[in-house]
């Protein structure tokens, strides 16, 4: 397991650490590829896409409290309500202090990387992809704020960033110096919100705001510029008082470099992905990777085939 | 007798609550004058934030703060908290029950704004926004005493408020009370005395019936009114007791649309409780309204003290012979307080 915080804050890491940085991106990819495997289907694009830059957030990236130990998920209990104790998925974040960050995920749809990534962060228990959208559990298939990881409600596209912004707002008023880290789709970028979160952090001069946007150009109905385009996004972005920087979504230094660096205004780093990275397979299911689901034993085989392939060479 | 009016209740009155209050934080949408809290935010500056026109994102944001121990007050104008934002108030506020407050102005015909300004549908909306408080000021006490009444409230709250010249019916000491009907009178001894009619009014139909109601009672005919101030939970048992005290008929009267407001749940608690009276719903009636001055539009809906009347007349079946100079004044003195329930 890798060591979550670093004495030294986890800004600067040797080449050893972003090795071990790809290694557990290789680890959440083959957790997913399992995982829908076992269930004939699931976003295993997003898993191959987003792997190296979920392992970077859980490994010095973002600065989390370690856990004693990996938490189980809880039971789902109730809905949030008056008089309720709230359950929020940063739990598993590790105990909030004012100079550790937060991360908040804004696509809710990405939960099972998500989880894959607390596990191999060593911060969710390893067995807890058992009661994946099972009745009862609360490691749901769309992440509710109850769920692993998960701080706000984020299923509705485009507004954990304006959240974002608010408990920036908050934490600057309380003299936090801890930074808010979103990682967001690029498909969030089409909604108008979106747009009105950046217009005010830039004019609030939230600098403490981190935006990871994994940039993987698919959407539900086919490539996003078939759908709706949103390039030129960079330039876009820093017309509206944003810092931008594009790398390599595989990069894992690249993408600790550009997270990491102080801009002083509202900081994004477009991590421009694969969605088929390191499952070359899904190359023919192109344009359509939004999700996965096996058209029949035959391809379900050939999929399994890959998965023993990647885990042997692991 | 005449009625107090008072200019403005909200400005200095919530600058002067918030003092000791460091956790109140305002957010507004570019109508910060228009919604009387210019002089808070020059007052408390490092606690107002402007948001611009973008209420999706303020709405989002304030749930942030609010996660973060804070309580935002959102002001602006009610259609604009509800209608575009809904969304994000159901996803990002109402499902995590955070303690975010709503301030929407504007409500109902009280504008000559037109559609766009006009909430005639809020109450019907949020009424199915599950952890969502709904209040409703109906006079100056109220648009001063609402915010402790919000304040106490674990999760999200919206107001429909008052503004500008408002007439005080009210008492001033006393408050709104969470949950609790006024009784502007009773039939008999007491709330759940026999009455022919049963009046339930809310925010500035109030101030209508309060021109009727004692006029029609002054012909011998039996009412008891009731003020509603807070719209959601509606589970008052003084409402309740009141319904069931209706020998002839149940009236309700609102500055919204007959369905989803007042009347409706009105209508759903009767027939729940199996209360076999005839209801009649006042307010708009499946239309838009538009722009013009709230007498003219009161008037144009039947939403005024002679539609009451009428109303009234119509359950009862005989023509009360209430002059227009009845109508003329708001009769304040009809007005019992919960406190003093029992001394009709």
């Amino acid at each position: 397991m890798l060591v979550v915080l670093r004495p030294d804050g986890g800004y600067s890491l040797g080449v050893s650490d972003h090795e071990a940085t790809q290694r557990m991106a290789d680890r959440i990819r083959l957790r997913v590829f399992e995982h829908v495997l076992a269930n004939n289907g699931g976003y295993l694009s997003q898993a191959c896409s987003s792997a190296e830059q979920l392992a970077v957030l859980y490994s010095g990236a973002v600065r989390m409290a370690p856990l004693a130990a990996p938490l189980a998920p809880p039971p789902f209990v109730a809905v949030p309500g008056p008089g309720l104790e709230r359950v929020s998925g940063g739990a598993f974040h590790g105990p909030k202090a004012p100079d550790l960050d937060r991360l908040i995920i804004s696509p809710a749809h990405y939960a099972l990387v998500i989880y894959s990534a607390l596990i191999e962060a060593g911060r969710l228990d390893e067995t807890a992809l058992a009661s994946f959208n099972v009745d009862g559990s609360t490691v749901e298939m769309i992440g509710a704020e109850h769920s692993p990881g998960f701080e706000t409600t984020t299923g509705s596209l485009a507004q954990a960033l304006s959240t974002a912004g608010g408990i920036a707002l908050a934490r600057r008023m309380k003299k936090e110096t801890g930074r808010v880290v979103v990682f967001m789709s690029d498909g969030e970028f089409q909604e108008g919100q979106t747009w009105e979160a950046f217009q005010a952090l830039a004019f609030h001069k939230l600098d403490t705001i981190r935006v990871l946007v994994d940039v993987n150009g698919g959407q539900c109905d086919g490539p996003m510029d078939s759908v709706m385009t949103i390039e030129p996004l960079a330039a876009r972005l820093e017309a509206f008082g944003a810092s931008v920087d594009s790398v390599d979504a595989h990069d894992v230094p690249a993408l600790h470099a550009a997270l990491t660096r102080e801009t002083g205004r509202p900081h994004v780093v477009l991590a421009y992905s694969d969605p088929t990275r390191g499952i070359p397979l899904l190359e023919e299911r192109r344009p359509i990777l939004h999700y996965l689901r096996f058209t029949g034993s035959e391809e379900r085989d050939r999929y399994r085939a890959a998965y023993e392939s990647m885990l042997e060479t692991s | 007798m005449s009625v107090e009016i008072v200019n403005r209740p909200h400005v200095e009155n919530f600058i002067a609550w918030s003092a000791d209050k460091p956790e109140v934080v305002v957010l507004t949408a570019d109508l910060t004058n228009s919604c009387e809290v210019g002089l808070w935010r020059d007052t408390y500056p490092e606690r107002y934030f402007s948001m611009g026109m973008a209420e999706q994102n303020m709405i989002s944001f304030a749930a942030g703060m609010a996660r973060e121990g804070f309580e935002p007050w959102l002001h602006t104008f009610a259609v604009f908290l509800y209608r575009r934002p809904l969304d994000q108030l159901l996803m990002s506020v109402a499902y995590p029950n955070l303690p975010v407050r709503l301030v929407g102005f504007l409500p109902g015909i009280t504008t000559p704004g037109g559609v766009t300004h006009q909430a005639i549908d809020d109450i019907g909306v949020l009424r199915t926004v599950p952890n969502l408080t709904i209040l409703e000021t109906g006079d100056a006490t109220e648009v001063e005493s609402v915010l402790d009444v919000a304040h106490a409230i674990d999760g999200p709250v919206y107001i429909r408020m008052l503004r500008g010249e408002v007439p005080r019916l009210f008492p001033k000491d006393e408050p709104m009370a969470f949950g609790r009907a006024r009784i502007l009178g009773t039939a008999g001894a007491s709330v759940d005395a026999p009455a022919e009619l049963v009046v339930l009014t809310s925010g500035i139909s109030t101030e209508e019936a309060l021109r009727a109601v004692p006029a029609v009672r002054d012909k011998g005919v039996g009412v008891t009114h009731l003020h509603i101030s807070t719209h959601k939970p509606f589970d008052d048992p003084i409402v309740l007791a009141a319904l069931r005290s209706a020998t002839h008929g149940v009236i309700t009267m609102e500055n919204h649309l007959i369905t989803g407001g007042l009347g409706s749940a009105v209508a759903e608690l009767m027939a729940e409780g199996g209360i076999g009276v005839p209801l009649r719903r006042i307010g708009l009636k499946d239309t838009y309204a538009h722009g013009a001055s709230q007498g003219y539009l009161l008037a144009e809906y039947n939403l005024d003290a002679r539609s009451l009347v009428q109303a009234m007349q119509d359950m009862l079946g005989r023509d009360l012979d209430v002059a227009d100079g009845d109508l003329s004044e708001v009769r304040i003195a009809a007005v019992h307080s919960a406190a003093k329930a029992e001394a009709l």
